[in-house]
């Protein structure tokens, strides 16, 4: 079948997700544009990050997955069974609820993305984890001490480090499921102030469940309620003058 | 008598009993210790350990076995710990998790249960008859091998599910293959734990007797081994025959056997502790 070429960094079309017999998304249709920040919203259980997760095919290790309809990233269909997942997870980075270094050094962490390829040249693995962290506004923090455990930072370093660590592998994408719901204030708006920055380079699809979160860092929303998309559109016009009456009811703190 | 007075005394002699408890265990132990010691140390020097056997006590040393049981150790655990950790890497990481896998799952740790002398037959009729490999080092150590794999087998997959999902979860989302994940993530943070169960399974192969009676290794061998093909003793082998004998003598010499036996025990023992160590240094955690 031809794929339509379109501007669209991603896109899927009628997705649907089960898992064994029940159906956790229905019909999702959803076309996202390069270098913008898309948040998800809804309440617990709703299917938004089985719909994040589907991006870079984490759901596939879940036992009783199994998905209709297409996504595409770059116009190419991600499920197709050509598709080598490696290379499409080095495209498409992840960034977990909880912070999840691996028990290694600082440095270890950001250059692991490079040695499973197969890249161990000390210069080339020096510049690009002094690169990652910069980007990741860490390398201050950390420059004395990249031979350090990353365990031993504070919850929102190791946050920032897990943002480094995707970066390392440069993907045009990154995905975030719920990255600042374990960190103080403070370390929150650091890693919102990240996502700013990080937005003219990659296209960001953000899960929250903070909503103020999500009108701040996002230019595009999605409502999921139970498994559908019950709206999408521009970030101030949701919040501001929602369509559907579920949306406002959720913004307005009346559910969820 | 009020509840709360009631749940003290409860407590009072729960914390007894336990104490008791874990005294008549230590108490066993070094009652049986100083008895060895008392009667073995004097007989142990240097002829001791460098002698073959012979008719007369005085003249008997444990050379043989001793090489037999270093041998034994060495093999088993060229054999069985890549075979073991192999097996619980595919049972955790790679089966699907089927009815055939729970049924497999339940099997593997009822063998750990069965008599060890189970295994010699199963050895007899395989390694030492069929393969044909006749009473040797090689028949001895696949034998022991097939008894202590089940406890390789769940000690290495057991550890293996202690690792975070979090962790494979960072891994795979870089763009690691799944052996990658194993070897770089999976593998480092559980060795420790791995080893361990290594360690306590191994110490068990080379303290057994009944297995290798039944394949056949000798009491009395009067040649060092040094070849995997040949004909071995081992310490526990040479411990019993020696007990059954009728002259003081032997029973002396079966009491420094034990000593050295122990001692052998405890230093690889003390290596694996080491090797956890130093693994564990080397994550971060």
């Amino acid at each position: 079948m031809e794929e339509k070429k379109n501007k669209y960094k991603i896109e899927t079309r009628n997705i649907s997700v089960y898992y064994d017999h029940k159906k956790v998304l229905t019909n999702v249709s959803i076309q996202i544009e390069p270098n913008s920040v898309t948040a998800f919203i809804g309440p617990s259980g709703c299917g938004k990050s089985t719909f994040l997760r589907l991006f870079n095919r984490m759901n596939d290790y879940i036992e009783g997955f199994r998905k209709e309809g297409d996504v595409f990233i770059d116009n190419k269909n991600i499920y197709n069974k050509r598709t080598n997942v490696e290379e499409l997870r080095k495209a498409v980075g992840m960034v977990f609820q909880k912070p999840n270094p691996f028990p290694k050094s600082i440095y270890e962490n950001v250059a692991y993305g490079l040695r499973i390829q197969g890249i161990n040249k000390k210069n080339t693995l020096d510049e690009v984890v002094e690169k990652s962290l910069k980007k990741a506004v860490l390398w201050d923090e950390v420059k004395d001490d990249l031979k350090n455990p990353a365990l031993a930072l504070s919850g929102g370093q190791q946050q920032r480090l897990c943002i480094a660590r995707a970066l390392a592998v440069e993907p045009s994408v990154i995905l975030m499921d719920e990255p600042a719901s374990a960190l103080d204030p403070i370390s929150t708006s650091k890693i919102e102030d990240l996502i700013h920055e990080l937005k003219k380079k990659y296209t960001i699809l953000i899960v929250t469940h903070n909503m103020h979160q999500a009108g701040r860092v996002s230019e595009n929303t999605g409502f999921f309620y139970l498994g559908e998309l019950v709206e999408f559109g521009n970030t101030k016009q949701i919040f501001t003058n929602p369509a559907n009456e579920k949306t406002e009811n959720y913004i307005t703190g009346r559910f969820g | 008598m009020n509840n709360s007075l009631k749940n003290k005394i409860t407590d009072q002699v729960f914390k007894y009993f336990a104490i008791l408890s874990t005294m008549f265990g230590l108490v066993v132990l070094a009652i049986f210790l100083a008895d060895i010691l008392n009667q073995g140390l004097s007989r142990i020097d240097w002829s001791f350990i460098t002698s073959l056997p012979s008719r007369f006590p005085e003249k008997s040393g444990i050379l043989t076995a001793l090489t037999g049981t270093v041998w034994i150790f060495v093999l088993t655990a060229l054999i069985s710990i890549p075979i073991g950790v192999a097996a619980g890497i595919y049972l955790e990481e790679y089966g699907k998790k089927t009815r055939l896998a729970n049924i497999l799952e339940i099997n593997i740790a009822n063998l750990a249960g069965v008599p060890s002398i189970i295994y010699g037959i199963l050895g007899l009729e395989i390694f030492v008859r069929t393969m044909g490999l006749g009473g040797s080092l090689l028949a001895g150590s696949f034998t022991l091998s097939l008894l202590i794999l089940p406890i390789i087998i769940v000690a290495t997959r057991e550890s293996i599910r202690a690792v975070p999902k979090t962790i494979k979860e960072a891994s795979f989302a870089l763009g690691a293959t799944k052996w990658q994940t194993i070897w770089s993530q999976i593998l480092p943070a559980s060795a420790g734990n791995i080893i361990t169960g290594i360690i306590l399974a191994l110490s068990r192969a080379i303290g057994e007797t009944a297995p290798l009676i039944v394949i056949g290794a000798l009491a009395y061998v009067p040649f060092v081994a040094t070849s995997p093909m040949d004909e071995f003793s081992v310490l526990p082998m040479q411990i019993f025959n020696w007990i059954s004998r009728p002259q003081k003598g032997f029973i002396i010499n079966a009491a420094s056997a034990i000593i050295v036996l122990l001692v052998f025990v405890f230093i690889m023992n003390g290596i694996a502790v080491y090797f956890r160590y130093r693994t564990q240094k080397k994550m971060k955690w």
